[in-house]
């Protein structure tokens, strides 16, 4: 929220809280305090606008001149001539390509090292859409964020385009002299003094790349390194069962789950899949008797606690105490942490009975940024508990050579401290941006005598580095990387490399002495070579698995592994430490950084604390209050030694005395988008405490910083009504039990006045076989952001940048509005997505003066940008507040590379026009059109929206309301269905399907 | 105070009130009329194209259907151009030096693609799809005029969304037999039937479409 601050009165809104004054479900913080300057924040529509109009004074003769001219120019505008257009055919016309109609091909996105097939859409070959690959198991066709925003970062224009010699601009004939006689050196010192830099490597065809140079030169090191390291898990793993298994979870099978600070629905491998399985057993309209449990405990707030039945807070240190609590209460002899902890105990014993009670159906998981030990003790419970082969199983690692990745960091900065190092190859990673804070990784960079850098930008790590070779993005090159499973899953491209970057692969090859072999050959060879096509021929094998995207049944086989004594290895409790808790977190949006400069990632809303193009110092509401901070207050955060000044952030439910900083931001070469926004958080993080650690100070500064979160703007509560909008029940939750005893209970929470008795006639009639209708099923939603990014993919919808936001003028045409209840120091979250409710009585349609929005016989709001001319009045009506308007002109009409990348069936929109929802009215289009060509009726299921193509829980249903039997008329007759502010007789087309818990009896109430 | 304005003034501001309201209905007449003119809307003109390809020799004359070339016609949005293969699939054998289809053969030997100005070009915001309008009965002919008697190509209509409009409105009034989709009223294979509102009601009904439908925004534009 932009205006100045809103000081809010934690103290008041506590006592408020307790008293349980004001809305059960609660925004902000802000909306709580209510205080004046927010109510006045709250009337503006848009905000900022008349501060800007302040700014700029428009006097009363200008603006009648300025209107004048407009006046006499509005006609003219008619007449403009188009210009004339060419028509440019192919000379020989490739085999299935029909101009006008996408074709669809299969590729992988990795990100980590671990795959998840997708199928992109490509329009006369340049690709504009990514999608799930419904065959594929990380996927089963749904994505993540990363997956479509991926898109972007490949027609970046601020990628690298060159070959960069020390700053000059020369040719890849030239980096090959210079890379041979550097290796020639080698050669006689068996590759002493060579290091291979990579990620996290799981490609088989990679690995095998990698192994042949270090054939070549056995002295070669080969490290990998990502900062955002699962080392704790392959640590974990290796505690437990002597070697670096990758641990499988099989989501479907467990009734009850436990989360120990692991965020397993969002992110980390396998998170699309693990959604997926989760929320089919959060079916409350089909299967209510079979739905999950969730416990989690955790210390920075995430989306899966968010989704939790109980959810107990907690500093990150104190995590390892709670699973040795759990633990010993199942049985296994470790140590405990002394002190009590009523609250903690009380839940421990619930949960530990809960999960003996399903054993061989229970699931324990450990988050990836908890030490090894906890994920020692997860496998271990998962042993006692009899879920080892039924809710858990292990396969060999899918890394190609798993090691533990801080280590490797470790040793090859002492090494080229110590001089050991001649030729250094980073291959697609900036570890002088990323590298922990105590590795001095450019100093010792300088005692290297040539450098290369292989990556997507020229980076802080390509400055320092002789050589900067562009790397092809994934989407433009060959390749292979194992799923989450271990499925082998092929990378297809979608479009010849755009500034003539050379795959991973390619890359490799030229260190391998093959620097002419195409990465297509390269991936084709290596799986001829090793013979899985058994007898039948390779060219068929190979066919289907670059069409399937993936080879059939290539996941890696469940492995029998020996439980060590895990107790004896994990010792004593380790000591939480006293004083303030650093926690650091991968940021939501832009990971580790690598998104720092995709606008589509840094403007969407980060789940929970609704920031965008910024981190920040995140606390509790207590800590705050002790510190004496605000929102935007600059604190400076000193650890170990190394100081950082971040703006602060009030998160409710954060825990007491604790600080969660996003890592990714404080680029400085990251491209215009991405340089320079927010705080460097890995300038703090030592290589001892990656994740978390104890010992940290805060000062305050004095300074404010200006951040925006959205979660303040387009409020449907309707302030200014009082008690009447409490009463109306935006987003409605229900325990199961209540819902057993009342399957009303949801639809009685309020009902609105029956439309039917409506002194009007209905205007619109809706003869036709169609009427779109959707449902979004807030059990199953997880808050995730995917629906928002898929929309804007789809939808060609503008990037606005820092200062428009903060005016309230992001444009995403489904927002997820984030809800509390109860305490702000351990409130449960609630997400509802928000897009346009297609209205039947639309009050958006009835005051625009032009005509440009208006009902279609299908019942949708349709919205014709060419007729709008931004009177805006629509979006002033519109309760829900769904309508976007482009107060400049926000879309790029200039770079070519980021014209490729729109949908060209949506009119990409110009300045002074609104925008909304609808419905993705170009994919009813074509099914429509395809239908009657067929002398069909379209069939359920066959139009997939965008938000519900990409949702991984499949909390969005879509389709005919007219088809009784359409999965979207099914839901919509359940009784958990309700709409929004439907007492406004707005008969949304859009509803929800109100929230089942299924909270453990003993710890309610 | 001697008086500012003089009797004559009174005059002066009624001619002035009248001849202000001529000269703005004046102006917007003329713009809305401008507007409609061929000029903008490019109707009846020859555009310069590479090759002067006759549609009246290759139809007329030679009798190649309208899918020959326009391959995608029935099932994409875009009717599809002809690649140069197409042409050159006659034209290696027939014609093979002659000096107007040089850019043609210079196009298949270098593989560089002719470039054809866009005849019929409606604006971006427009979202038509051929395959529909073929697949429900509206001829070649009905948009794009009589182009089998076309030396040169022109755009026959309008375009603009009042042209539009009329038929989305009245489908009857050009809806044709599938099988007559493309032939001409010139041509001797067709004759178009002496009551045409009677054949296209009960066309209309036959092929399903949905006329309410028909005029929604979204129909057209997204």
């Amino acid at each position: 929220m932009k205006p100045t601050q809103s000081h809010t009165d934690l103290d008041a809104i506590r006592v408020r809280l307790d008293r349980k004054e004001g809305p059960e479900f609660w925004r902000s913080l802000e909306q709580l305090a209510d205080t004046g300057e927010f109510q006045t924040f709250m009337e503006k529509e848009f905000p900022q606008h008349i501060e800007e109009i302040k700014a700029n004074p428009v006097s009363r003769r200008n603006f009648l001149k300025l209107m004048g001219a407009s006046i006499a120019l509005a006609g003219a505008t008619a007449c403009t001539k188009q210009p004339l257009e060419k028509i440019v055919p192919y000379v020989q016309r490739p085999e299935d390509m029909v101009p006008g109609k996408p074709l669809f091909y299969a590729s992988a996105y990795t990100q980590g090292g671990v795959a998840n097939g997708i199928l992109v859409e490509s329009h006369m070959g340049r690709p504009t859409k990514i999608e799930g690959n419904p065959e594929h198991p990380g996927s089963l066709g749904a994505t993540d964020i990363f997956a479509q925003a991926s898109m972007l970062t490949m027609y970046d224009p601020d990628r690298s385009q060159y070959i960069n010699r020390r700053g000059r601009i020369t040719t890849y004939d030239a980096f090959l002299n210079e890379l041979n006689q550097a290796l020639s050196k080698q050669v006689e010192k068996n590759g002493a003094g060579l290091r291979i830099l990579t990620e996290t490597v799981t490609s088989p065809t990679l690995g095998n790349q990698l192994q042949q140079v270090l054939a070549k030169y056995p002295e070669a090191q080969w490290h990998q390194y990502e900062p955002i390291s699962r080392d704790n898990v392959r640590e974990g793993a290796r505690i437990a069962f002597g070697e670096m298994v990758t641990t499988r979870y099989h989501l479907k099978e467990a009734n009850v789950i436990l989360s120990l600070d692991s965020d397993f629905l969002t992110t980390g491998p396998g998170g699309v899949r693990y959604a997926r399985d989760f929320s089919s057993r959060r079916d409350a309209v089909d299967n209510l008797d079979q739905m999950n449990r969730l416990y989690v405990a955790e210390s920075s707030p995430t989306l899966t606690g968010a989704q939790a039945d109980h959810v107990l807070g907690r500093r990150a240190g104190e995590i390892e105490g709670l699973a040795r609590m759990i633990a010993a209460g199942l049985g296994i002899s470790v140590s405990t942490p002394s002190g009590s902890d009523e609250a903690a105990s009380a839940w421990v014993s619930a949960v530990v009975a809960d999960l003996r009670q399903h054993s061989g159906a229970g699931l324990v998981i450990a988050g990836d940024q908890q030490p090894a030990a906890v994920h020692a003790l997860a496998h271990t419970m998962n042993d006692i508990l009899d879920n080892t082969g039924k809710t858990v199983t292990y396969t060999d690692s899918i890394e190609v050579q798993p090691t533990n990745q801080t280590d490797s960091m470790k040793t090859l900065v002492q090494d080229m401290t110590d001089g050991k190092v001649d030729l250094l190859i980073v291959i697609n990673s900036n570890p002088v941006y990323s590298k922990p804070a105590d590795l001095d990784f450019s100093q010792a960079m300088n005692s290297v005598a040539l450098r290369v850098h292989h990556g997507l930008y020229h980076d802080e790590t390509a400055e320092l580095c002789h050589w900067h070779i562009p790397q092809a993005h994934s989407l433009e090159s060959w390749g292979d990387v194992r799923a989450y499973d271990g499925t082998i899953t092929v990378v297809q491209p979608l479009i010849a490399p755009l500034y003539n970057g050379k795959s991973e692969l390619e890359f490799v090859s030229a260190l391998a002495g093959n620097p002419n072999k195409k990465g297509y050959d390269l991936v084709r060879e290596y799986w001829e070579s090793i013979g899985v096509h058994g007898s039948s021929p390779f060219e068929a094998f190979w066919q289907t698995a670059v069409h399937d995207g993936f080879i059939v049944d290539s996941a890696l086989p469940a492995k029998n592994v020996q439980l060590q004594d895990v107790a004896a290895a994990v010792g004593a409790v380790p000591s939480v430490g006293d004083g303030m808790e650093i926690i650091f977190v991968a940021d939501p949006t832009i990971w580790d950084g690598r998104f720092a400069n995709n606008g589509w990632l840094q403007e969407l809303p980060k789940p929970l604390t609704k920031l965008t193009w910024d981190n920040a110092a995140i606390v509790g509401p207590s800590t705050a209050q002790r510190l004496d901070v605000e929102n935007m207050d600059v604190v400076e955060l000193t650890y170990q030694g190394r100081s950082v000044q971040a703006p602060v952030w009030i998160l409710p439910g954060h825990p007491d005395n604790a600080v969660t900083v996003h890592l990714g931001y404080g680029r400085k070469r990251a491209g215009q988008n991405g340089t320079g926004t927010g705080f460097d958080a890995y300038s703090i993080r030592p290589s001892d405490t990656l994740w978390f650690g104890s010992g940290l100070q805060v000062s305050k500064t004095g300074d404010e910083y200006p951040i925006y979160s959205t979660q303040d703007y387009h409020d449907m509560g309707l302030e200014g009504l009082g008690s009447m909008s409490r009463d109306r029940n935006l987003i409605r939750v229900a325990d199961i039990e209540e819902y057993r005893d009342n399957s009303h209970v949801i639809q009685e929470m309020w009902e609105a006045p029956d439309p039917e008795r409506d002194l009007y006639p209905n205007e619109h009639i809706y003869d036709g076989p169609n009427a779109w209708g959707m449902v979004i099923d807030l059990s199953k939603c997880n808050g995730c952001n995917t629906c928002t990014i898929a929309c804007q993919a789809e939808n060609n919808i503008s990037v606005v940048g820092k200062e428009e936001v903060g005016n309230g003028r992001e444009m995403h045409w489904i927002r997820i509005d984030r809800y509390y209840r109860g305490d702000m120091d351990a409130p449960e979250t609630f997400h509802l997505p928000v897009p346009c409710m297609q209205c039947e009585n639309a009050p958006c349609e009835l005051v625009c003066p032009v005509g440009a929005t208006v009902h279609s016989k299908e019942g949708l709001n349709d919205m014709v940008y060419n007729r709008c001319v931004g009177t805006r009045y629509c979006s002033n009506n519109c309760p829900y507040k769904v309508r976007r308007f482009n107060f400049y002109l926000y879309a790029d009409f200039e770079t070519p590379s980021l014209q490729l990348g729109r949908n060209p069936n949506v009119t990409t929109r110009s300045r002074g026009v609104m925008e909304k929802c609808t419905y993705c009215t170009q994919r009813i289009s074509a099914a429509r059109i395809e239908a009657k060509k067929e002398d069909r009726n379209i069939e359920d299921g066959e139009i997939l929206t965008a938000c519900q193509q990409a949702c991984p829980s499949q909390a969005i249903t879509f389709g005919n309301i007219k088809d009784r039997s359409s999965q979207v008329s099914k839901l919509k007759s359940s009784a958990l269905n309700y709409g929004l502010l439907t007492d406004l007789n707005t008969k949304p087309r859009t509803t929800y399907l109100g929230r089942i818990r299924n909270p453990n009896p003993v710890l309610e109430g | 105070m001697p008086q500012i304005f003089s009797p004559a003034a009174n005059t002066w501001l009624k001619a002035s009130i009248v001849g202000g309201a001529l000269l703005v209905s004046t102006v917007i007449g003329t713009i809305l009329y401008l507007g409609s003119t061929s000029y903008v809307t490019r109707q009846h003109q020859i555009r310069p194209q590479p090759v002067p390809f006759s549609h009246r020799h290759h139809v007329n004359q030679l009798g190649i259907d309208c899918r020959y070339c326009h391959t995608s016609v029935e099932e994409s949005n875009f009717a599809g151009m002809p690649q140069t293969k197409t042409c050159m699939s006659c034209h290696s054998q027939i014609w093979t030096d002659a000096p107007i289809l040089e850019p043609v053969r210079q196009s298949y030997a270098t593989g560089q693609s002719l470039e054809w100005t866009r005849v019929h070009d409606l604006p971006d915001y427009v979202y038509f799809d051929h395959s529909i309008h073929i697949r429900k009965g509206i001829g070649c002919e009905s948009c794009h005029g009589a182009v089998n008697e076309m030396a040169l190509m022109w755009q026959e209509n309008s375009l603009q969304m009042m042209w539009c409009l009329e038929c989305h409105r009245n489908p009857e009034q050009n809806i044709r037999d599938r099988a007559d989709v493309f032939k001409f009223e010139s041509q001797p294979d067709y004759t178009p039937p002496s009551d045409q509102l009677a054949l296209g009601t009960q066309l209309v009904r036959g092929y399903r479409v949905n006329k309410a439908q028909l005029e929604n925004c979204s129909i057209c534009h997204r």
